[in-house]
């Protein structure tokens, strides 16, 4: 740190701090801040320092502008909000005024200090401390130009639900290339699986599969079905993305769909995956009629012959020679500019809650078992009926909440089971004229005609008891129990205890991240809340955006949602990555480490620490030197350069040590520190 | 010494601008309390901590340093931060060998989502450096009682609030 005396200073440096409202000033004495930064820090160049209301504001930003061109300010910092919500607005608010927007610099005292302490001077000393780290750092600050890098026109879209089906579309229709990436053989997600929809009870099937058509035979999408994303390289704009496309078995080339394989087919298994375990398909397999593509799979695991050796009946069957037993898993690699995220997610499995009873008690049923179960295309034909396949019932249990809104499994609310609920209690009278109980917590029927259809099913005579469901059992202990699943629950609106007998329990089981989730956010290098949802950039102004670059997300893997906040995320997704196809390429952040020649000895010890493999070694001149284009700007080597020779733009040594200088520059806790400090030298 | 009751700590923390730096806007988003004795330095990486700006920070007058970076596995970078616990063993001991309590440089990994963890982290390290004392890096280090310049400025006494 320069000491006042010596120091003229060359910089003219405005300093801006935000009330935002009462956000920051009601903790932070904002005016005291500002006006001990036009006097305690003039002689670093702080020329004019200014409070205001709403620094963001235009009449904020104009005022910095403002101040730019007529104090002729060299440098700005803003105390305000984490930079990571509005370090652009100001910087392209110096921009506009003429200023180079790296030399702008927004400390943090919302998220940092107001929001967190509650002692006002204390918090108001902090706030100092952080302002005047900001003064000093931004005075090491270089005028930088953002990295143009082009963006590829094709985007890679995991996960072919309706999120991604709906952000395919959207993008092959503004006429770019699409690369969709699917697990299953088949794309339609979750809902291809669903019988109607809540709240409209329209048919899944009938609105989902003229889109998973489209998206079949659309000539500006690439569908890769039964294939799985192994490695992602690259950054925005040019991802290098490896798939590996599992082994069919069958020549899709040559398959006519046609199904003969399947009915030939001797081997029998319960699908656990589209029929929830309620059905069967064959080891040759397409998952549903509708499926798209139509071309079968072999499930090698339980094909007669990878497994005994013998069999090939689908061969000798199939009349077009499709069948292929020598195919192998095949790895594809694919560059696109863009990657959308819509791997959605996994249902709660029901038997974590021991006392439900599923698993154990037949005639307890998942929300998706019930699906298939009343879907026409289902095991079935949509009769409700019991586990032994017959019998119809004459009471039934909705419970809500299973496996959410518990701090046993899942705190959150799962958004959907409400609605679910209330759709599974309709369709059951409807079908059976059953009576109906729905156990509740509380009813969230919160969207457009959301609580009509709540009115509907109460009018219809479902009864509804609100109290969170204690246990499910067969043991019988009152007359009318025999034979009966016994929900015992508190009626909590009665405030008594109850016990009530019904022919079948369907378990509203909430959602959960997808079992993989972590493993995926890692391979595409993003982050996961404490639930296992993918962190948005902003919860509310950029929800399907990710901190990294060219990564978006869409539907539930972001969160719980129903199908038409689904339907809007994939649509918002791909509205933002075709902005960005549009303009062809894209300003990355100048974040990036060099070497200075000079300076490098030809140790090598950055060559290995790159994961990147960024830098190369020059063997004639016996230096290294960074590609900008794959350096990520960490910054590792500017670290463990031992001569010094690496800098980091962006956060130069200069400017994390004076920003270290200026935090612990005063002391903002009332001078005592100082006085210590200097007695305990004295001493 | 002067009275340890009194004896607020200054702690510099440096973080990660992909996991702890999220934590610490989470904490704050989701206003939960914690000592204002910590500064924040965002860096782009835990990787990019230079030990320099361990023993910067220690000798400017910070009693302790937090050092946070994404959890083993979960680097933005993909494995920088095994790089940064390196160089935080390393630190340590050399610290320990130049007399200083090691504990006064701490490591967390803090995650985006971990808000929570990184404010209980902050409280239970100013409780830590509390008990511990101050630092007095030019007595202790130096061992001239010279203090560096600035920081003895007769005129920075006039900030008192």
């Amino acid at each position: 740190m320069t000491s006042p005396e010596n120091s003229s200073p060359t910089e003219r440096i405005g300093v801006y701090v935000c009330h935002c409202g009462t956000n920051i000033a009601g903790t932070v004495d904002v005016e005291d801040v500002a006006q001990w930064a036009a006097g305690r820090l003039k002689h670093r160049g702080v020329v004019i320092a200014r409070d205001y209301k709403f620094m963001c504001s235009s009449l904020g930003q104009e005022m910095i502008e403002k101040d730019i061109k007529e104090l002729g300010l060299t440098r700005v910092v803003v105390a305000a909000c984490s930079p990571h919500l509005h370090e652009q607005t100001f910087r392209t608010a110096c921009k506009r005024a003429g200023l180079n927007p790296y030399l702008c610099e927004l400390v943090s005292i919302r998220e940092q200090v107001s929001w967190v302490h509650t002692d006002k001077v204390a918090a108001t000393g902090k706030a100092k401390a952080v302002l005047s780290g900001g003064v000093e750092r931004v005075l090491h600050h270089e005028a930088l130009e953002p990295l143009r890098v082009p963006i590829h026109p094709a985007t890679l879209v995991v996960g072919g639900g309706i999120a991604g089906i709906q952000a395919a579309l959207e993008i092959a229709d503004g006429g770019f290339p699409v690369i969709m990436v699917e697990r299953e053989p088949s794309i339609g997600g979750h809902m291809a699986q669903f019988d109607k929809t809540f709240p409209t009870l329209d048919c899944a099937a009938c609105i989902l599969t003229p889109k998973m058509v489209s998206v079949g035979t659309h000539p500006n999408i690439t569908l890769l079905t039964y294939s799985e994303v192994t490695k992602v390289d690259g950054y925005v704009g040019n991802f290098t993305v490896t798939v590996r496309k599992k082994a069919r078995c069958v020549k899709t080339d040559l398959c006519t769909g046609c199904g003969v394989c399947q009915e030939k087919c001797p081997k029998k298994i319960i699908d656990e995956i589209y029929e929830a375990g309620l059905g069967y398909r064959k080891a040759i397999y397409v998952p549903f009629p509708q499926a798209v593509p139509k071309y079968p799979v072999i499930d090698r695991e339980n094909c007669t012959y990878f497994q005994k050796g013998t069999c090939k009946a689908c061969e000798k069957f199939c009349p077009t020679g499709a069948i292929d037993f020598n195919q192998e898993d095949e790895y594809i690699t694919l560059q696109v500019g863009n990657i959308i995220l819509a791997t959605g997610y996994d249902l709660f499995d029901p038997r974590r809650i021991p006392h439900y009873g599923y698993g154990r008690l037949a005639n307890v049923f998942t929300s998706l078992e019930f699906e298939r179960l009343s879907n026409a295309a289902g095991p079935t034909n949509g009769r409700i009926v019991l586990r032994d396949g017959v019998t119809v019932p004459k009471a039934v249990g909705v419970v809500h909440c299973v496996g959410s809104r518990d701090r046993n499994y899942n705190n959150y609310c799962s958004a959907i089971c409400c609605m679910q609920s209330l759709k599974f209690a309709h369709l059951v009278k409807e079908r059976t004229g059953a009576t109906v109980f729905n156990f509740y917590i509380d009813m969230r029927t919160a969207a457009k005609a959301y609580d009509e259809f709540y009115q509907r099913v109460l009018e219809e005579g479902t009864l509804f008891v609100r109290g969170r469901v204690a246990e499910v059992t067969d043991a019988a202990r009152l007359a009318g129990e025999e034979g009966k699943l016994i929900i015992q629950v508190e009626d909590t609106l009665a405030g008594k205890q109850r016990r009530i007998p019904v022919d079948m329990v369907i378990l509203s089981a909430g959602m959960q991240p997808r079992a993989d989730a972590k493993e995926a956010a890692k391979l595409f290098g993003i982050s996961c809340s404490a639930d296992g949802w993918y962190i948005e950039k902003h919860p509310k102004l950029d929800p399907v955006a990710t901190m990294t670059e060219g990564i978006f997300i869409a539907g539930c893997v972001q969160g719980p949602k129903d199908i038409p906040n689904t339907v809007v995320q994939g649509a918002a997704a791909a509205a933002r990555v075709l902005g960005r196809i549009q303009q062809k390429e894209i300003a990355l952040e100048p974040i990036r480490a060099s070497i200075i020649e000079a300076r490098c000895s030809g140790c090598r010890i950055c060559n290995n620490l790159c994961p990147f493999n960024a830098i190369l070694f020059h063997e004639d001149r016996m230096v290294s030197e960074v590609n900008p284009a794959l350096c990520q700007g960490c910054g590792t080597c500017v670290a463990a350069c031992p001569a010094g020779a690496i800098t980091g733009t962006g956060f130069s040594n200069e400017q994390v040590l004076s920003q270290i200088e200026g935090l612990l520059m005063l002391n903002l806790d009332g001078g005592r520190r100082v006085a210590e400090k200097a007695e305990a030298v004295l001493a | 010494m002067t009275d340890q009751e009194h004896f607020e700590p200054v702690i510099i923390g440096f973080t990660c601008n992909w996991c702890s730096y999220r934590a610490a806007d989470l904490a704050g988003t989701a206003r939960m309390k914690y000592p204002p004795n910590v500064r924040l330095i965002r860096l782009m990486c835990s990787g990019r901590l230079d030990p320099t700006f361990v023993l910067k920070a220690l000798s400017s007058g910070a009693d302790a340093v937090l050092i946070t970076g994404c959890h083993p596995g979960e680097c933005h970078y993909l494995e920088q931060n095994y790089k940064a616990l390196r160089r935080y063993l390393l630190l340590r001991r050399t610290l320990a060998q130049m007399g200083i309590e090691p504990q006064r440089v701490k490591l967390v990994w803090a995650s985006a989502a971990e808000g929570a963890r990184l404010a209980q982290e902050l409280t239970s390290l100013v409780e830590e450096i509390r008990a511990l004392g101050p630092l007095n890096w030019p007595a202790r280090v130096s061992g001239n009682g010279h203090l560096p310049q600035p920081e003895i400025q007769p005129e920075l006494e006039e900030v008192a609030a």
